[in-house]
């Protein structure tokens, strides 16, 4: 690998067409991001980003200390203590209240026991609570309804201020894993490999008061659910360790459809034949689920998947994108598909069409990818006939971000102000477009040129 | 070949031009000019011929009332710089030309001592026969033991060039003042303690004669006195009058006003611990060294508490008893202070004049560059004085003499700032404010101040010259300083007309523009109250006289502002404040409307004539010009600095008796003249501190490194366009040495990135990271096997889309491809050049014009932002490309380079003062390659 800096005289993408994983070289067009600042000020691992408001946002890792930043500047506008632990979850809550004035508040949980609702603006503590069993690995906040949800053993409904208005008996001890918002005043928690579907009401005695039942047990996932994410109003997709993927309908929580089936069945459609045997389950796991109206987007293993929920299908897939596991993916508006990886690097990809070479084989098979056998021939005639009538997909790799240098826990896309990653490396980069910071300077440049007095012509 | 003659061509001397009319002329462009200093036939590479010493130094001599002129030392201290030079005769020489006018003992109509505070004068004066030509700076210093309580001294700045002295004379000058105010100081304080110690010695003594005189009287009741009680009551009136004479003094040397020296590198006045002690040392030393004095007062010795000593009635003036030394005089702590600022100036001013004008021109001009300066100039010259506003100061000081608009400008508040720290100010600002007011009165008249000054001007010069043309062999070839007391009291009189019309503070101002003999108006001021308690015995050791000048500040900071607003219409006050508004600005306030106004046709309209190549500082160029003609040119700086002071000639009376005599006036307040004058000069020249001679040396060892590796690596074009364009370069190698050196030589290509130290790395052995790249542009790393080596390089391999990688011990590079020609240009491996200082200034005026395209192109505002806002950003992209192209004519990757340094500039220049801003990285995604020797 560091044969050119010995002399070997090679281009280093040379050197890594070897390795399975794509690599991109460095001449990297497509790529817009051309400038960075480095965040320092976290003395631990970073591990969540939140956007608080157009240019600010929050983060927050294992020292137990939030930061707010400045999106564009990249600087350091609070430091938030309060916490003596690492932070478990954080949440933005700002009020949709038409009568108050916009006020943006913050929730974190921490490993402390605590909960700490913070005010972005006065960077105080707005209510801290403390009166957990455990720690709170999950916070989800209804907006619709102005309440806050906290999950860790037990899941609890907050008001803005940190006021219990009700909570479930003790359900279990490894805690809810993840959240998300259903219609009809629903919550679907992934409680281990179970997924419960509780629904919020207004109590019977008391007007203020609200109740939480628990309406549903869905035991599909025969291992523990690692992601969740609701795609929009009428489903919601739940990923497991052991790599299912299950599209669930939000309404009636039936199974619309299911991907673990592809898991015993496997076929490998892929021509190389590429056998891996052992296979641990760390690497089929569904570490994250992102979805846009079409697609969800599955972070496998090192692998990125592009499921079709019309065709029900798997259109494109990257099966070794990251040298490592891929932590965090985000689908941007213009078909760009963003991740990190525990290797520390960030990758840009976009989803194509195909448009040629209609003999290759398309890769239909899903997570299929420890197995190969007597399916495959069959799965590859299939994968044929398909792809006479339905167009087909790869994901092509247009830039990678190398900056951390250390697993890449979290980023968040801030839109042309560009995009902040956080890392185990104690850093957060803010990785800009160059050209538009350029441009925007040359403008603050003439700004101050006016403010001082300096564009009138003097004699 | 070449043949005899064209060489000859090449300098063009005159008596070979008969032979030459045959050969076809040389054409002008490739003849070399004439040397521009060299009067009559001189050769300017051979030494100044009959002169004994072999370079410039630095001479304090005294007129010793005991022996006559006496040479005290010289600087350099060293024997051979001196050689067969006669510092004796020309220390009778130079003393013998002091005109300062000193009334000592006791003036007609005065009943006490008078000390009187003269002014240090200014002389020139050559001896064409020791082929030495030499500045001379007389000042005074007290002693109470000396005749009229003053010693005569001088320091003499000595040279073999002529021009050199003339030229450097406003710098001389400013500096010399400083070392003779540092000396003058500890002086006072000096002769305060002794004037004190002697005060308790006569009440010592009239305590015991009185004493003595009563018990005389008790004994003896016989009615008559002896004789010896007639004897000591004489002796007691005698030693009473003498302690009303020694309170006088006291009193009169405690008032001199004190002019606050700004400078933050003089601090004559630090009431530190270790200057007490070494007071307290000085004070013992000549107790210690002549103990056998003569039963004279001073033998004391300074403790605590002082025990007096009883007093012979008779101090006969005795010519064996053994003066004061130099150092006793000043207190040790301020005479070390001045021999640090005499080594000083022989450091600055040695060498050849050529190169001190060029230096202190180019330094002038890179100050005013305040946008872009900071790329590839030396911090350490950029931070050595409170920068260019000072200089802007002195700009318009200089300009208010060539019209009117520019004369308002220069009134305008950032004279005073610029001002403030000289310590002449005082008597300067008052004069700038009087000639405000007048033009705000009648702006007209400035074409009859022009007139005016021009007159005088040519007045002063025939003066010099009727000197020049004695034939004397000791020429006094300028001075600035004659006797003062007439004219004083002269324009004291127009005083009070002038300031009427102002406010009470600005009157303070303008008393003190009398002269800063203005002291006498307060040490002969009978009341006691004038002085301050801080005067009085409580505080033995040291002269408070600190207290007047802040405020005198404030009312001269004051002044101008209010002055054209009551004189003048809501015309001036807008002016004025949309001046004061500039003046916060940087520099670019004086150019950047000059890009900005022709844009549409960018960069078409004549913009250069003044905008970036605006050539600033009157002093600096006028020299030049003038000694092209042969004239002298400092005096021409130094009538300017007259400028302002013209107007009080007019309120005298029309008359040009009168108006000389104010010119006279002015002339010899020599503090003035070097505060006015030299406001342009004081700050920029006055280069060459310590920092920047190890600068120097730094300077030659990287251009000498630079050169080498130039010749020795054929890829040095990428390596140095990486540098160029900000793409972090490290520097890979086991031999720390090896990868320090080619740091060092590489170091000269690293644009800055703020007014901080170079993003400069030497040597690094753990692995980089992101931040590094962020901070340092060039990095020396240690190649290493340990494991931790293999870090480094699996770091370097990680980030390498960030980074250049030279290998030095396997002479390979790794960074993108460069196909411009500026780098050419930069790092010719066939130039001719061998000298490292030398291929640094060629580096050097590469670097400053890519510096002025990266200027041009960051503040032409239609490069950046659309015309009209419904153009699209392409077309704006398109401009700008257009421009980079084909106006600034950068091909290829130089493109890259300018836009590099114009976001540095954006960066400087957005950047609030407070905050130091985040440190950006920029890179691009761009392919490396590898090069091999």
């Amino acid at each position: 690998m560091l044969r050119w800096l010995i002399g070997g005289g090679r281009e280093p993408q040379g050197l890594a067409e070897k390795s399975s994983v794509q690599t991109i070289g460095e001449e990297q067009v497509q790529n817009p991001y051309t400038e960075l600042l480095v965040l320092k000020g976290h003395q631990d691992i970073v591990r969540f980003l939140v956007q608080i408001d157009d240019c600010r946002f929050a983060s927050a890792g294992d020292d137990g200390i939030i930061f707010l930043w400045n999106a564009q500047t990249g600087e350091k506008l609070y430091e938030l203590h309060g916490h003596t632990h690492k932070i478990t979850a954080i949440a933005p809550f700002s009020s949709s209240d038409v009568t108050e004035e916009k006020t943006d508040l913050i929730i974190t949980a921490s490993a402390d026991r605590t909960v700490i609702v913070w005010d972005c603006t006065s960077a105080r503590q707005v209510q801290k609570v403390s009166c957990f069993h455990s720690t709170v690995k999950c916070l989800t906040v209804l907006q619709r309804l102005n309440v806050c949800l906290s999950g860790g053993s037990d899941l609890c409904v907050w008001t803005r201020n940190l006021d219990l208005l009700c909570k479930t008996s003790h359900l279990t001890d490894a805690g809810i894993n993840a959240l998300v918002e259903l219609p009809k005043n629903c919550v679907a928690a992934a409680v281990g490999k179970e997924l419960i579907i509780f629904r919020l009401s207004a109590s019977n005695n008391e007007s203020e008061g609200w109740n939480i039942l628990e309406v549903k047990r869905l035991v599909d996932h025969q291992d523990n659910i690692s992601s969740l994410v609701s795609v929009n109003d009428l489903t919601f997709v739940t990923g497991s360790h052991i790599g299912e993927l299950i599209v669930w309908d939000a309404i009636d929580w039936r199974k619309q459809a299911s991907e673990c089936n592809f898991w015993d069945s496997s076929v490998h459609p892929d021509v190389q034949p590429e056998i891996k045997l052992s296979q641990s389950p760390h690497e089929t796991s569904v570490q994250h689920l992102t979805s846009d109206e079409e697609c969800v987007f599955a972070a496998v293993g090192k692998g990125i998947y592009v499921y079709n929920l019309q065709m029900k299908r798997v259109i494109a897939c990257q099966r070794t994108a990251h040298d490592s596991s891929v932590l965090h993916i985000e689908k941007l508006p213009n078909r760009q598909l963003i991740s990190c990886s525990e290797d520390g690097s960030v990758r840009i990809w976009e989803l194509r069409e195909k448009q040629q070479l209609p003999a290759e084989p398309v890769p239909t098979g899903f997570f299929n990818m420890w197995g190969f056998g007597r399916a495959n021939k069959q799965a590859n005639q299939a994968a044929k006939k398909m792809q006479e009538n339905t167009p087909v997909y790869f994901l092509e790799l247009v830039g990678d971000l190398i900056g951390h240098s250390s697993a890449v826990q979290m980023f968040l896309y801030f839109g042309e102000l560009g995009l902040a990653t956080c890392s185990a490396d104690h850093l957060i980069i803010l990785w800009k477009d160059g050209e538009r910071e350029s441009s925007l300077r040359s403008l603050t440049l003439f700004k101050k040129l006016a403010q001082n007095g300096d564009l009138q012509l003097r004699l | 070949m070449i043949s005899a003659p064209d060489v000859v061509a090449f300098t063009r001397e005159e008596e070979l031009e008969d032979d030459l009319y045959r050969e076809p002329p040389l054409p002008e462009e490739y003849s070399v000019p004439l040397f521009p200093f060299a009067g009559q036939g001189a050769n300017p590479w051979a030494k100044v011929a009959g002169s004994k010493f072999t370079r410039d130094f630095i001479l304090i001599s005294e007129f010793s009332e005991q022996v006559g002129p006496q040479p005290l030392l010289t600087i350099p201290d060293d024997a051979k710089v001196s050689g067969t030079f006669d510092l004796n005769y020309f220390s009778l020489r130079i003393m013998s030309v002091d005109y300062q006018a000193s009334f000592v003992g006791h003036p007609p109509g005065s009943a006490y001592p008078k000390l009187n505070f003269v002014e240090d004068s200014k002389v020139v004066l050559g001896d064409s026969k020791e082929g030495a030509f030499a500045y001379v700076h007389h000042l005074t210093l007290y002693d109470l033991e000396a005749r009229g309580f003053v010693r005569p001294f001088c320091m003499a700045y000595i040279s073999a060039d002529e021009h050199k002295i003339m030229q450097q004379f406003q710098e001389l000058s400013t500096e010399f003042s400083k070392a003779s105010e540092c000396l003058k100081t500890g002086n006072r304080k000096a002769f305060a303690n002794e004037l004190e110690k002697k005060l308790k010695d006569l009440d010592y003594t009239r305590t015991v004669l009185h004493n003595e005189t009563e018990q005389q009287k008790k004994a003896n009741d016989k009615g008559y006195y002896t004789t010896q009680a007639i004897e000591k009551a004489n002796e007691l009136a005698s030693v009473e009058k003498s302690i009303i004479e020694h309170q006088d003094l006291l009193r009169q040397i405690r008032s001199y006003p004190y002019r606050k020296l700004k400078d933050s590198e003089f601090h004559p006045y630090e009431p530190e611990s270790a200057l007490d002690r070494a007071e307290v040392g000085s004070d013992q030393d000549p107790a210690a060294s002549d103990p056998a004095e003569p039963g004279e007062t001073h033998l004391y010795t300074h403790v605590p508490s002082y025990t007096p000593k009883l007093i012979k009635a008779k101090s006969a003036k005795c010519f064996d008893k053994k003066l004061k030394t130099l150092e006793e005089l000043c207190d040790v702590y301020f005479f070390t202070q001045t021999l640090d600022q005499l080594h000083h100036i022989e450091r600055t001013f040695r060498g050849d004049v050529c190169y001190l004008l060029t230096e202190q021109i180019s330094r002038a001009l890179l100050k005013q560059q305040s946008v872009t300066n900071f790329l590839f100039e030396d911090v350490s010259f950029l931070d050595e004085k409170p920068p260019e506003k000072q200089y802007r100061g002195c700009q318009g000081l200089g300009q208010d003499a060539i019209d009117e608009k520019c004369s308002e400008e220069s009134l305008a508040p950032k004279v005073v700032i610029s001002l403030g720290s000289y310590k002449s100010s005082v008597e300067c600002v008052p004069i700038k404010m009087e000639q405000e007011m007048e033009d705000s009165e009648e702006p007209k008249l400035s074409e009859s101040v022009m007139s005016e000054h021009q007159e005088n001007l040519d007045y002063l010069d025939a003066d010099i010259k009727g000197s020049i043309s004695s034939g004397e062999s000791i020429e006094v070839l300028g001075t600035e300083k004659s006797g003062s007391g007439l004219t004083k009291s002269e324009s004291q009189a127009s005083l009070p007309v002038m300031a009427s019309p102002q406010a009470g503070r600005s009157k303070v101002g303008s008393r003190r523009t009398v002269s800063e003999d203005s002291i006498e108006v307060l040490s002969t001021c009978p009341s006691e109250s004038l002085i301050p308690e801080d005067f009085k015995a409580s505080y033995p050791s040291a002269i408070n006289e600190e207290p007047y000048v802040d405020d005198d500040e404030g009312g001269l900071r004051f002044a101008p502002r209010a002055n054209p607003g009551v004189h003048d219409g809501q015309d001036d006050i807008s002016k004025q404040e949309s001046l004061v508004q500039v003046d916060a600005a940087c520099c670019i306030g004086k150019e950047s409307p000059n890009f900005l106004e022709p844009l549409p046709e960018l960069g078409q309209k004549p913009c250069e004539e003044d905008g970036v190549v605006r050539i600033p500082p009157q002093p600096y160029h006028r020299p030049a010009e003038q000694g092209l003609r042969g004239g002298f040119p400092s005096h021409e700086g130094l009538s300017g600095g007259l400028l302002p002071y013209e107007p009080d000639s007019r309120y005298l009376s029309g008359s040009r008796e009168v108006s000389k005599s104010s010119l006279d006036e002015c002339s010899d307040s020599t503090s003035y003249i070097s505060s006015a004058a030299s406001t342009c000069s004081d700050r920029t020249p006055s280069p060459a501190r310590l920092a920047c001679a190890a600068g120097e040396r730094h300077r030659k060892r990287a251009g000498q490194n630079a050169l080498r590796f130039i010749r020795q690596y054929p890829f040095a074009h990428p390596a140095i366009y990486s540098l160029l364009s900000g793409r972090t370069l490290v520097v890979l190698g086991e031999d720390e040495a090896m990868v320090k050196k080619l740091v060092t030589a590489l170091s000269i290509f690293v644009p800055n990135c703020g007014a901080y130290a170079k993003p400069v790395k030497h040597w690094v052995t753990s692995a980089l990271h992101l931040v590094d790249f962020q901070k340092w542009k060039l990095i020396g790393l240690q190649r290493a096997v340990s494991p931790a080596g293999v870090n480094v390089l699996h770091a370097l391999s990680r980030y390498s889309r960030y980074l250049s990688i030279l290998d030095a011990d396997s002479k390979t590079l790794r960074c993108p491809l460069y196909k411009g020609t500026v780098v050419a240009r930069l790092a010719d491996h066939r130039t001719q050049i061998k000298r490292g200082s030398t291929y640094y200034m060629h580096v050097q005026s590469i670097l400053t014009q890519l510096c002025s395209k990266a200027f041009l192109f960051t503040f032409c505002h239609h490069l950046h932002l659309p015309i009209s806002e419904r153009e699209p950003e392409e077309s704006v992209v398109n401009r700008r490309m257009n421009f980079l192209k084909l106006q600034l004519g950068l091909a290829n990757e130089d493109v890259k380079i300018v836009q590099y340094l114009a976001e540095l500039l954006k960066l400087h220049y957005i950047q609030e003062p407070g905050q130091g801003g985040n440190p950006l990285l920029r890179f691009d995604y761009v392919p490396s390659f590898l090069y091999k020797i």
